[in-house]
C-alpha cells in the first residue's frame, strides 16, 4: 500500500465515521435526506465563492457551501412553516432550484476566459476520493474532530431535541439554535465530503452507516458509536477495494467484470460496501432482521396452531376427561377456521410429539395429551378471565402469550385471582370453566385468544 | 336475500404482529343501526378496516350477504375518520361525494352528468348544497363529516361502515347524523357506526357490538347494553389483576 | 408547412426548438408532478431519476444499443425496482420511508456510476449530462421523420409527453380518489397501489426520455416545483394542472433567453426559474401567499384602530364632553404609531372624521358607523352579563376586542337573545339598529 492510498484510506475513514454518528441523528429525526439536500444545496456556494474570491481558495468555498446549505434548511424551514407546502416537496424545491442555479454558476465559470474551468467544480459534484493530499487529511481530520465534540458536548440535548423538541421547548432549551448546531455540523461534514465522494453519494455516506446500525441496537449511545465503525469500516474497505489493495492480498480480483483496465471510482465503491453491510443487516440482524422475524412468525404460527388444536381437542372431550373419546376432522373443522390439509398437518405434529393418538373415529388426546391440554386451557382461562374483567389496565400489554401468564403471576397472585373467582361463584377448581357460553358462538366469543406472539 | 349482510367467523387480526382483534364470531342483522362500543385501543376501527380487506386477516372468514368481499364490493359503503385525508386537497365538497360513484362506474368510466347530479343530491340530504363548490379545507369540521356522509350516500350500498362518524362535531351536527342514519335504516339499509359517546348509546343504536379485543357481548341494544356488559367492556378494577398487570408490565420490560 | 422554418435565421431555428423540447419535457414532468406533490411523494421523482442510472447502462450492456426503446424498457424496469424496494424495507425492514429512499436510491446511482465505468466507456452516457443536461445542444443531434429534419429529443419527449396526457385523461377519476383516499379507492375495488405503480412507471420513463437533453436535475424540479405552485394557487385539481403546465412552459421560454443571455446551461436556468415562480407564488399567491396573508392582517387591524378612533369620539360626544379630541390624543389612545396615523388618515379621507384646527370631530356618516359599533358592543356586554354571568366589570374588556367581529346578523341574533337592548349593563343607551338590521 502506497503513501498516496494510505492518506486517501485514513481521510475516507474519518469522513465515513463521522458522517455516520451526524447522519445517525438526522436519520432519527426523520430527516434522512436532508443530508442530500446540504449537498446539492452547497453546489451555489462554491461558485459563488470561486466568483467572489477569482480562485480556487479552499476555506472560502467551503465556507460558501456551508452557507448556502443552512440557507436551504432555513428556507424549508420557513416553507413548511408560512404555506401549505408540505416537507418533502419543500425539500425537493429547494434541492433542485439550489443545484441548478449552481450548474447555472459552474456554467458561467467555465465560460469565463480566465481559465475558470481549473476550479475543480466537477470534482465536488462526482467526487475524487484519488485526488486526497495532506492537506485535504488535515482539514478533514480537524473537522472531524470538531463535529464529533460537538456532538460529544451536546449529546443530552441533541437526543432530546431528536425524540421530543416539544418537549425539549417545554424546557427552555433554545432548540431553533440547537437545530441549527446540529444542521450546521452535519451541513459541515457534508461539504468537506464533498470532493472525496460527490454530491449523491454523500447523502449515502450519511444515511447507510446509521440505516444499518439500527438493526442491530435500540439504544442511542451504541447506535452512534455502531454508525461510526460502520462509517469507518466501509469508507475504509470501499477505498482498498477500488485501490486495488484487496486485490493484492486475495490474489485474485474480487470485482472481475466489464472493463478491468479502468480503475473503479472510489465513492461508489464505498457506497456500495456500505449498501451490502446495510443488506447484510436487513436480513440477518438478530431482533430487526427479516429473517429472524420470519422465524419468529413461522415459530409462532406452530405454536399457536399447536395450541389451538389441543384446547379444541380438550374443549371437545371435557365431557369425558378421564377417557378422551376419538374426534373426528370434520367435528374439528366446525370449531376451527383451518382448512383440511391444515388439520391434518396439525394433528400429524402432534401425534409426532406424542400428545394425540390415532383411532378409527378420529384423533384422540394420549395423558401426556390431557395433561398438556389441561395446562394450557387453565392458562388460557385464568388469562382470558384477566382480560374480561381488567383489559382495561393494559389493553397494550396483552400481547403476550398466554403461557407466560402463568410464569409472570407468583402463587400469591395465582391464590388471589383463584378466591377472586371463587367469591365470584367460581368454584376453586384446577380448571376454571370456560367464561364463554361455548354452545352460542355466534354472539359471543367461542374460543381463547388466537395469536399471541412473544414480544420481541 | 336470505343470507346475514355481515357475517365473521374465527376472525383474528394482527397489526405489527400484535394482535388487535380475537376470535370475532359474529353475526350481523339486516336493517339495523349498530354501535361498535369499546374503550381506547380495543379494536373498533380495526374491525371496520379488516372487514373491508384493508388490513389483512391472521385468520378467519368474512362474508357480507354470505359471499366473500370482493363480489359484494357493490354493497359496501365505507365511510373512514375524517383524519384519514388531507383536506388541503384541491377538490371541492361535490367532487369528494362524486366519488362515491366511482364504485359503480368501475375502471375507466369517467363520471358524467348522472353522477353528478346524483352526487348533488346526497350533498342536498345532507344540507350542503350551497357549498358544494367550496374547498374542502373552508368547510367546518362537521361540514366535512356531512360530505362525508354525503359520499357514503352516493355509494348507495346496503351496508354501511362509518369510522366515528361523531367525532369532532357540534351537537346540531351530531342530531343531523342521526336523523340522517335513521332515514337510511328506515331505507332497509344496515349501518355499522363505531362510537364513542355511552350517554347516547340507547338513543341512537339498535343494536350494539361490545368489544375490548375480543367481542365481549352483541345483541340487542336492550338487553346487550348492560352494566355488567359494559364492566366486563370497560373493566372493573380488580386488585389481584391490577397487580398482574403490573407483573405483564415488567416482565415486558426484563425480556 | 416547415418552408417557412427554414427559412428562419439559425439562431431563431435554435431558440425554437430548444424552447419547444424544454417546454415539452418541463410539462410532460410537471403534470406527473402534481399527483406526487398531492400525495406527499415528491421525492420518489428525486429518488427514481437517480436510481435509473444503472437500468440504462444493463440495458445497453445486454442489446448493445442505446436506442430509446431499450433505454426506456430499462429504466421502466429499474424504475420499478426502485418503487418496489423502497416499499419493501419500509414495510418489511422497517426501515423509515426517507431512510429507505435514500438508501435506495443513491446505492442504486452508485451501482449505475460503477457500472457505467466498467461497461459504459463506448456508450455515450456521460453522467455530467446525466445531471446537468446539455439543453442547449438540441439542436446538434437530430433525425428525419416523415421528411422533416427535428432534433432527436424532441422525437423521444413528444410520445411521452402524449402518453402521461392520455393517462391523466384516462384514469382521472382513479388517480383522483386513490390520491384523496386510497383507503376508500380499495375498498371499492379501484386498486389505490396499481395507480401506485402505474404512476411511478410514467416518472421512470419520463425521467429517462428527459435526461439526455435535460438532465436529471432539471427532471427533479419540474416534477416538484411547478405542482407545488399551483398547489399554492387554486384550490382545483384541474386548474393546477393547467397552471402547472402554464408554469412549466413559461419557465422553459424565460429559461432559454436566460441561458443566451449569460452564456450558461440551460436546464440549469430553467430550474431557477421555476424556484422563481415557487417564490413568487409563497409571496404574492392571492390567498395563501405569505404578503397576502401580512396584507390581510394588516387590513384587518387598520379597520380596528379606525372604529376604535370612531368609538372613542362617539363615546365622548354622548358624554357631552367640555372639548373635543385632539388628533395627538386620539392617536396615543388607541395605541399610537404609524398605525394610529394611517387610521386617521383614513377616517378624514372618507369623510367621516372632520379636523377643525387640532379637533375631531365626527361627520354624520361617521357617527352613523360609530352608533353600529357601540351598538353592537353594548349588546355584548348585555350578552354577557344576561347568558353568561359575567360580573359588570368583566364585560368591558371582551367587547372591546368583540365588537369589530359582530356584523348585523350577529346583533340581530344578540338583540333577540337578550331581553334589554335599550340599555347596557352600565345604563348607558344601546344605539338603534341600521336600517338593514331592522328590515
Amino acid at each position: 500500500m502506497n503513501y498516496l492510498t494510505t492518506i486517501v484510506l485514513l481521510g475516507t475513514s474519518a469522513l465515513g465515521s463521522v458522517a455516520g454518528v451526524l447522519g445517525s441523528f438526522a436519520l432519527l429525526r426523520r430527516r434522512a435526506l436532508m443530508g442530500d439536500l446540504l449537498s446539492h444545496a452547497a453546489l451555489p456556494g462554491l461558485c459563488l465563492a470561486f466568483l467572489v474570491m477569482g480562485q480556487r481558495h479552499f476555506a472560502g468555498m467551503l465556507l460558501g457551501a456551508l452557507l448556502t446549505g443552512l440557507a436551504g434548511v432555513v428556507l424549508i424551514t420557513i416553507v413548511c412553516r408560512f404555506t401549505r407546502t408540505r416537507e418533502d416537496a419543500a425539500l425537493g424545491i429547494v434541492l433542485s432550484t439550489f443545484f441548478g442555479a449552481g450548474i447555472v454558476l459552474s456554467s458561467i465559470i467555465q465560460h469565463r476566459p480566465d481559465g475558470g474551468a481549473k476550479a475543480g467544480l466537477e470534482s465536488y459534484i462526482y467526487g475524487q476520493a484519488v485526488g486526497m493530499n495532506r492537506q485535504d487529511l488535515y482539514l478533514i481530520a480537524g473537522v472531524s474532530l470538531a463535529a464529533l465534540s460537538i456532538v460529544a458536548m451536546l449529546f443530552k440535548e441533541f437526543k432530546v431535541l431528536s425524540f421530543d423538541p416539544g418537549f425539549a421547548r417545554a424546557q427552555g432549551w433554545p432548540t431553533w439554535t440547537l437545530d441549527m448546531a446540529m444542521m450546521g455540523t452535519l451541513a459541515l461534514v457534508t461539504v468537506i465530503g464533498l470532493p472525496a465522494v460527490g454530491v449523491v453519494l454523500m447523502a449515502a455516506m450519511l444515511i447507510l452507516p446509521g440505516a444499518t446500525a439500527r438493526f442491530w441496537t435500540d439504544r442511542l449511545g451504541p447506535m452512534l458509536l455502531l454508525a461510526g465503525l460502520i462509517g469507518g469500516a466501509t469508507g475504509g474497505f470501499g477505498t482498498l477495494l477500488s485501490a486495488g489493495v484487496v486485490k493484492q492480498w486475495l490474489g485474485f480480483d474480487p470485482l472481475r467484470f466489464g472493463d478491468t483496465e479502468s480503475n473503479l471510482p472510489t465513492g461508489p465503491v464505498i457506497v456500495l460496501s456500505g449498501t451490502a453491510l446495510f443488506l447484510f443487516s436487513v436480513f440477518f440482524a438478530p431482533q430487526r432482521g427479516v429473517l429472524a422475524r420470519l422465524w419468529s412468525e413461522m415459530r409462532l404460527r406452530r405454536k399457536i396452531g399447536r395450541e389451538n388444536l389441543l384446547r379444541t381437542l380438550y374443549e371437545l372431550s371435557e365431557p369425558a376427561l378421564a377417557s378422551p373419546a376419538e374426534i373426528s376432522i370434520d367435528q374439528l373443522l366446525r370449531r376451527r377456521a383451518w382448512s383440511r390439509p391444515r388439520a391434518h398437518w396439525l394433528l400429524w405434529r402432534a401425534t409426532r410429539s406424542g400428545l394425540v393418538a390415532w383411532g378409527p373415529g378420529g384423533a384422540r388426546l394420549t395423558q401426556p395429551g390431557v395433561a398438556e391440554a389441561a395446562r394450557l386451557v387453565r392458562a388460557h382461562r385464568l388469562w382470558e378471565l384477566f382480560l374480561i374483567r381488567g383489559a382495561h389496565i393494559a389493553p397494550d400489554h396483552v400481547d403476550r402469550d398466554a403461557d407466560a401468564i402463568e410464569h409472570l403471576l407468583t402463587p400469591e397472585l395465582l391464590g388471589q385471582l383463584q378466591t377472586d373467582l371463587a367469591a365470584a361463584g367460581v368454584a376453586a377448581v384446577q380448571i376454571p370453566p370456560s367464561p364463554h357460553d361455548l354452545s352460542r358462538p355466534d354472539l359471543s366469543a367461542s374460543t381463547e385468544p388466537d395469536e399471541e406472539p412473544p414480544r420481541v | 336475500m336470505s343470507a346475514p349482510p355481515l357475517e365473521i367467523h374465527d376472525m383474528t387480526v394482527a397489526y405489527h404482529r400484535k394482535p388487535v382483534l380475537w376470535d370475532i364470531d359474529l353475526t350481523v342483522p339486516e336493517g339495523k343501526l349498530i354501535g361498535i362500543l369499546g374503550p381506547n385501543g380495543a379494536g373498533k376501527s380495526t374491525l371496520i378496516k379488516s372487514v373491508l380487506e384493508l388490513m389483512p386477516l391472521a385468520s378467519g372468514k368474512v362474508t357480507f350477504y354470505g359471499q366473500p368481499y370482493a363480489r359484494q364490493r357493490h354493497l359496501v359503503g365505507y365511510v373512514p375518520q375524517r383524519e384519514s385525508v388531507d383536506w388541503d386537497f384541491p377538490v371541492t365538497a361535490l367532487d369528494v361525494v362524486t366519488m362515491g360513484t366511482y364504485g359503480q362506474l368501475g375502471w375507466f368510466r369517467r363520471p358524467g352528468a348522472a353522477q353528478h347530479e346524483a352526487a348533488g343530491r346526497c350533498l342536498a340530504q345532507v344540507g350542503l348544497e350551497p357549498l358544494a363548490r367550496r374547498q374542502i379545507r373552508q368547510l367546518s369540521g362537521g361540514q366535512q363529516q356531512r360530505v362525508f356522509l354525503a359520499r357514503a350516500l352516493a355509494q348507495n350500498a346496503q351496508i354501511y361502515f362509518m369510522d366515528e362518524p361523531f367525532a369532532g362535531v357540534d351537537a346540531a351536527t351530531e342530531q343531523a347524523i342521526i336523523g340522517l342514519l335513521q332515514r337510511l335504516r328506515e331505507g332497509g339499509k344496515t349501518v355499522l357506526v363505531v362510537h364513542h359517546d355511552l350517554q347516547t348509546v340507547r338513543e341512537y343504536f339498535d343494536h350494539v357490538i361490545l368489544l375490548n379485543m375480543r367481542l365481549i357481548a352483541a345483541g340487542p341494544t336492550a338487553s346487550t347494553f348492560t352494566t355488567e356488559n359494559l364492566n366486563r367492556t370497560y373493566g372493573g378494577r380488580l386488585t389481584v389483576l391490577d397487580q398482574a398487570a403490573e407483573a405483564v408490565r415488567r416482565g415486558d420490560r426484563r425480556q | 408547412m416547415f418552408d417557412w422554418f427554414s427559412q428562419l435565421d439559425p439562431n431563431t431555428q435554435t431558440d425554437i426548438w430548444v424552447i419547444a423540447v424544454g417546454a415539452m419535457t418541463n410539462t410532460a414532468c410537471a403534470l406527473l408532478g402534481c399527483y406526487l406533490v398531492l400525495r406527499r411523494m415528491s421525492l420518489l421523482g428525486d429518488a427514481i431519476s437517480h436510481a435509473v442510472l444503472p437500468g440504462l447502462v444493463v440495458a445497453f450492456v445486454l442489446t448493445g444499443s442505446v436506442h430509446i426503446v431499450y433505454m426506456a424498457a430499462g429504466a421502466l424496469a429499474v424504475g420499478m425496482l426502485t418503487t418496489v424496494l423502497i416499499e419493501t424495507l419500509h414495510r418489511h425492514g422497517g426501515v423509515a420511508e426517507d431512510a429507505s429512499m435514500g438508501v435506495v436510491f443513491t446505492s442504486l446511482f452508485a451501482l449505475g456510476v460503477i457500472l457505467i465505468k466498467r461497461y459504459g466507456q463506448a456508450v455515450d452516457l456521460d453522467p455530467d449530462c446525466v445531471l446537468n443536461g446539455l439543453l442547449e445542444l438540441v439542436v446538434v443531434n437530430r433525425v428525419e421523420i416523415a421528411g422533416y429534419d427535428v432534433p432527436r429529443a424532441l422525437v423521444t419527449i413528444a410520445p411521452v409527453l402524449l402518453l402521461n396526457v392520455v393517462f391523466i385523461v384516462l384514469f382521472w377519476k382513479e388517480l383522483l380518489i386513490s390520491s384523496f383516499d386510497p383507503a376508500l379507492a380499495d375498498t371499492m375495488g379501484l386498486k389505490a397501489g396499481w395507480m401506485h405503480y402505474l404512476l411511478m412507471a410514467l416518472v421512470a420513463l419520463t425521467t429517462v426520455a428527459s435526461f439526455e437533453q435535460v438532465g436529471s436535475i432539471l427532471v427533479i424540479a419540474m416534477l416538484i416545483v411547478p405542482g407545488a405552485t399551483a398547489g399554492l394557487l387554486c384550490d382545483r385539481l384541474r386548474t393546477m394542472m393547467l397552471i402547472s403546465a402554464v408554469i412549466a412552459v413559461a419557465s422553459a421560454v424565460l429559461g432559454h433567453f436566460a441561458a443566451v443571455q449569460f452564456n450558461t446551461n440551460t436546464a440549469g436556468t430553467m430550474s431557477v426559474i421555476v424556484g422563481l415562480f415557487y417564490l413568487a407564488a409563497v409571496l404574492l399567491s392571492p390567498q395563501y401567499g405569505v404578503l397576502s396573508a401580512l396584507a390581510r392582517n394588516l387590513r384587518t387591524s387598520l379597520r380596528i384602530v379606525r372604529e376604535d378612533l370612531l368609538g372613542m369620539l362617539y363615546r365622548l360626544e354622548e358624554l357631552q364632553a367640555e372639548r373635543a379630541l385632539q388628533a395627538g390624543e386620539a392617536k396615543q389612545a388607541v395605541g399610537g404609531g404609524w398605525l394610529a396615523w394611517l387610521g386617521l388618515q383614513s377616517l378624514l379621507r372618507r369623510g367621516d372624521v372632520q379636523r377643525q384646527g387640532e379637533l375631531l370631530r365626527l361627520t354624520a356618516s361617521g357617527r352613523q358607523q360609530a352608533a353600529q359599533l357601540i351598538r353592537a358592543h353594548r349588546l355584548w356586554e348585555v350578552y354577557l352579563v344576561e347568558r353568561l354571568g359575567l360580573p359588570l366589570d368583566h364585560v368591558h374588556e371582551p367587547a372591546m376586542r368583540m365588537e369589530h367581529f359582530i356584523g348585523d346578523e350577529l346583533q340581530q341574533r344578540l338583540a333577540a337573545e337578550t331581553t334589554d337592548t335599550a340599555t347596557d349593563p352600565h345604563g348607558r343607551e344601546i344605539p338603534p339598529g341600521s336600517q338593514k338590521t331592522e328590515s
